[in-house]
């Protein structure tokens, strides 16, 4: 419910804080429609597409309507995907309309909001993704879970029947979690095995570098097999999309000026990430703190060096190496983030194509939204799973055994994807990190 | 406001989950692409079917409720702005192909299909429908009947009216008329059928239609034609007309335009010429490459600087579809992009253009000009910001000007975007009194209450703009 009070509070705060030249540069043209998942999937909801949500946001600026309900609810729905960006031949900036219309909706029914959600979103926006060594914990935990036997338990009782269904199945698609010890064991520096191509800082990312530590591993050991000097500063922090994406910019804030100075000295070509979602919030650091006049700069020239695994490695010819799989079908689901916002969608591809016995098939529409997409597919877990039973028939019409992304959030996605279409152990989901290790004759190194 | 009787009625009819009168509801459906036009419809109605129009235009009839039906809403006249409220009427759940006749060559579908996955499924059985406006990737074919669509192939293939073979509307009277039929000939009495097209939902509601269809052109083969003078680059335009020679799209791109599809489509666009001529030619492998090399003759004594093939399909894609960009790229250089389509006959297109430019160095605004050069059909799009009312008012002589101008030059204000709100005011200048009282005549005939799509097409007294002599 929003009061009376706070749709004034949140109007007022539109006015000020919109940016109106980026709602006027929406012609309504609607060439982004056909690109929305949501609006597809809404059944053709005007209200569900990006014309209509800045429509929407343009109208609460110009005081024709009060940001109700209704409003909130087709900004919730929206996935962030960002694939109305790359289609959009006026350049609308639409991720950054969303992220501030979003900042300043939570803001404002943060004061009113109920204890339980209080604590809930404290928790996790404050006490725990900001913090590596408690994301270390939890997800210790959860890897204690897995190997303790709790896990067989848990299964066995049919305890888990408890919990939503998409929790349960995604319970079941966690990948295997390395211990607490050897998350903790991280080099600070490494060096390439031959002559140095590049000097680069690895991105190791909160969820990257627990939960898919052995991802993590294995980009770092491609980084040095293309002949990169990789530096991994400790103090890096968690980038902040999660924050941005949910309300909480000025917390993204912190995190952003926490990772700029952590990684400005490093003298770094460039600096590597393996998350297509973590990424793009990197490379936007510059629009983030815009108007920061002691970090604008710095944030600006931290993002130009944002590159992603898979462009350094092209850049640098890996996809001219030897790189060879039993025969197999490869399909790629984009990551949306890598994509429309890194700009980053032929490297992956190339990449794949040029192992031997792997025969590459485009999947139909890879290059919209799995429905992942952050929290989304918690949070919103009805559209998301729509979104992903739609993927998936697309994905079993390649006939593809491996599907490959390049986002932790995706391959979690793509797990539950396989798994709801009742094809565990027939095809499987891995990251492209993983894929080229394993490509390269390479175990990735515990 | 809709009555509550009337609400209920027309829930009734289209179910809960079809009827929304919520805010937000309304509010995405009070806009299309035109700028400078916005009105809040009072509810929005998504029918399933024929006989659920029927009965809610039959119920509008009765309360008085304007209609407006809406396609997707890419529309450039505010043909589609609800400005007296009443219901927006969308047709998301009435958008399947019925029928793909392989004997008769033709396609029947209702009035909700997009157009491009039309063109697909028919193009999937080797033929052919040629128009294509720029929209086609989200416009409906009933959006397109409505307004008479043009698009990149008229200049060989004519626009949507040459395609549009038989009809079935709701009146507003809620009855249903069919007009024409899967035929090649037919006088049986007036032609219902293209009265209706190009009506723009000002006399009836379409439910069905039936288009013609021909057969897949063997090849195709497409150029650029780069210059550095834009008077010689028009005359190129009347010059290979002038020489027999049809081809299937003649594009026009000035500066200004090339630079912002650029930015956007990274395709390799020149952006340091004056101007560019897009042509496209199609038909029997000898013919078109005759036909090329025949162009490519004629553009080069025209002075082009280069005139280049392109060297695959995949790039002949690429040029039409960055092409078909062009107005909503024009869009990211200013805040407000108002354009029009005034036409000429393909004979004073360079004069058309040399009069635009003038006009734009007078009233002091950026005015970028692309369009369907071979059409006599030019797109000039005035860059400016609906925040600056001074210039906004600019933009309005400028555009009037620009209305006389072809008029004078035996064209008219519109070639393939509608009159709609946006050029109500003018339609008199083309049409002179006579004309608009026909035009009356047949409005008061078909919808004698004044509820389909009220305030377009004719103008308000008080709109009417008198021309300068």
């Amino acid at each position: 419910m929003i009061t009376a009070e706070q749709q004034k509070e949140i109007q007022q705060k539109f006015r000020e804080r919109m940016d109106e030249d980026q709602l006027l540069n929406c012609m309504r043209c609607g060439f982004c429609l056909p690109s929305c998942p949501t609006y597809i999937e809404s059944g053709f909801k005007e209200s569900h597409s990006p014309r209509g949500r800045i429509a929407l946001m343009k109208a609460v600026v110009d005081g024709i309507i009060e940001p109700d309900e209704d409003v909130e609810r087709s900004l919730d729905l929206c996935l962030g995907c960002r694939a109305c960006e790359s289609v959009c031949p006026s350049g609308v900036q639409y991720g950054h309309l969303l992220e501030e219309a979003r900042d300043i909706i939570q803001q404002s029914k943060k004061k009113k909001q109920s204890l339980p959600v209080k604590v809930l979103r404290k928790a996790v926006f404050e006490e725990l993704f900001p913090h590596q060594n408690r994301m270390r914990a939890l997800t210790g935990l959860i890897g204690f879970y897995q190997r303790s036997g709790l896990q067989k338990a848990a299964h066995a009782t049919g305890a888990l029947k408890l919990l939503p269904k998409n929790l349960s199945s995604m319970e079941k698609v966690l990948p295997k979690i390395p211990k607490w010890k050897e998350m903790k064991q991280r080099p600070e520096h490494l060096m390439p095995k031959a002559e140095v191509k590049k000097r680069v800082a690895f991105f190791t990312g909160c969820l990257m570098d627990t939960m898919f530590m052995e991802t993590n591993d294995a980009t770092l050991k491609l980084l040095q097999l293309a002949g990169c000097e990789v530096v991994i500063p400790q103090d890096q922090a968690c980038c902040g999309a999660l924050h941005g994406h949910g309300g909480e910019k000025e917390m993204a804030k912190d995190l952003a000026r926490r990772n700029i100075k952590a990684f400005e000295d490093l003298r770094a070509d460039y600096i590597i990430t393996n998350a297509g979602g973590c990424g793009a919030y990197l490379i936007d650091y510059g629009h983030l703190l815009k108007d920061d006049p002691e970090w604008a700069e710095r944030a600006a020239a931290f993002s130009s060096k944002i590159k992603d695994i898979s462009a350094i490695l092209v850049e640098l010819g890996f996809h001219k190496r030897k790189l060879s799989l039993p025969h197999q079908v490869v399909t790629y689901q984009d990551s949306c983030h890598l994509r429309n916002v890194m700009k980053t969608s032929s490297a992956p591809r190339l990449l794949i194509g040029a192992i031997e016995n792997v025969e590459f098939r485009e999947m139909k529409e890879a290059d919209h939204c799995c429905g992942s997409a952050g929290i989304y597919n918690i949070v919103e877990s009805e559209m998301s799973m729509q979104i992903l039973d739609h993927k998936m028939e697309n994905a079993k019409a390649t006939h593809a055994t491996t599907i490959v992304t390049a986002n932790p959030g995706c391959l979690l996605q793509m797990k539950l994807g396989i798994e709801r279409a009742g094809l565990s152990g027939k095809v499987r989901a891995v990251h492209i990190a993983d894929l080229l290790i394993e490509a390269m004759g390479e175990k990735t190194p515990v | 406001m809709i009555e509550s009787g009337a609400k209920e009625k027309l829930i009734q009819v289209v179910g809960r989950e079809n009827y929304d009168d919520t805010q937000a509801g309304r509010l995405v459906y009070s806009y299309d692409a035109s700028p400078q036009f916005q009105a809040m419809p009072d509810a929005v109605v998504a029918p399933r079917n024929k006989a659920e129009v029927q009965a809610i235009v039959k119920l509008c009839n009765e309360y008085r409720i304007p209609v407006v039906p809406r396609g997707s809403g890419s529309n450039l006249c505010a043909g589609t702005c609800p400005v007296e409220g009443g219901i927006v009427l969308v047709f998301k759940h009435m958008n399947r192909i019925l029928e793909i006749d392989e004997e008769n060559l033709t396609v029947t579908v209702e009035p909700g299909v997009i157009t491009l996955d039309m063109i697909k499924a028919v193009e999937a059985k080797g033929l052919f429908y040629p128009p294509d406006p720029s929209s086609m990737k989200i416009s409906t074919i009933g959006g397109n009947i409505n307004e008479n669509s043009g698009g990149l192939r008229g200049l060989k293939y004519g626009v949507t009216r040459d395609y549009v073979l038989a009809l079935e509307a709701v009146l507003a009277s809620g009855e249903v008329i069919r007009t024409g039929g899967k035929l090649a000939k037919d006088v049986a009495g007036y032609d219902l059928t293209r009265l209706l097209v190009g009506s723009e939902g000002t006399l009836a509601i379409l439910t069905e239609a039936t288009l013609k269809l021909v057969p897949m052109p063997e090849t195709k083969k497409t150029m650029l034609a780069l210059y550095q003078d834009i008077e010689a680059c028009a005359q190129t335009v009347s010059d290979i007309i002038a020489n027999r020679i049809i081809p299937a799209t003649l594009e026009f791109l000035d500066q200004p335009t090339l630079q912002a599809v650029e930015a956007f489509a990274h395709i390799g666009l020149p952006t340091n010429v004056k101007a560019v001529l897009l042509i496209e030619q199609d038909g029997p492998q000898e013919v078109v490459e005759r036909d090329i090399e025949k162009i490519a003759e004629i553009c080069r004594k025209q002075h082009a600087v280069d005139v280049k093939v392109a060297a695959s399909p995949e790039h002949a894609e690429a040029l039409m579809t960055a092409r078909r960009s062009a107005l909503s790229a024009l869009a990211r250089l200013k805040p407000t992009t108002i354009l029009e389509d005034a036409t000429v006959p393909r004979s004073e297109v360079a004069k058309m253009v040399v009069a635009i430019n003038e006009i734009a160095e007078k009233y002091g605004l950026h005015i970028g000009t692309f369009g369907h050069a071979g059409d006599g059909n030019l797109h000039p799009t005035c860059l400016a910001d609906i925040r600056d009312q001074d210039e906004m008012e600019r933009v309005e002589k400028a555009f009037a000007e620009i209305f006389q101008k072809a008029i004078e030059l035996g064209g008219t204000i519109t070639g393939e975007h509608g009159v709609g709100r946006a050029k109500a005011p003018y339609l008199e200048w083309k049409l002179g009194e006579t004309g608009i009282g026909v035009m009356n005549a047949i409005k008061n005939a078909l919808d004698p209450n004044h509820i389909l799509n009220p305030g377009k097409v004719f103008a308000k007294e008080t709109d009417r703009v008198v021309m300068e002599k």
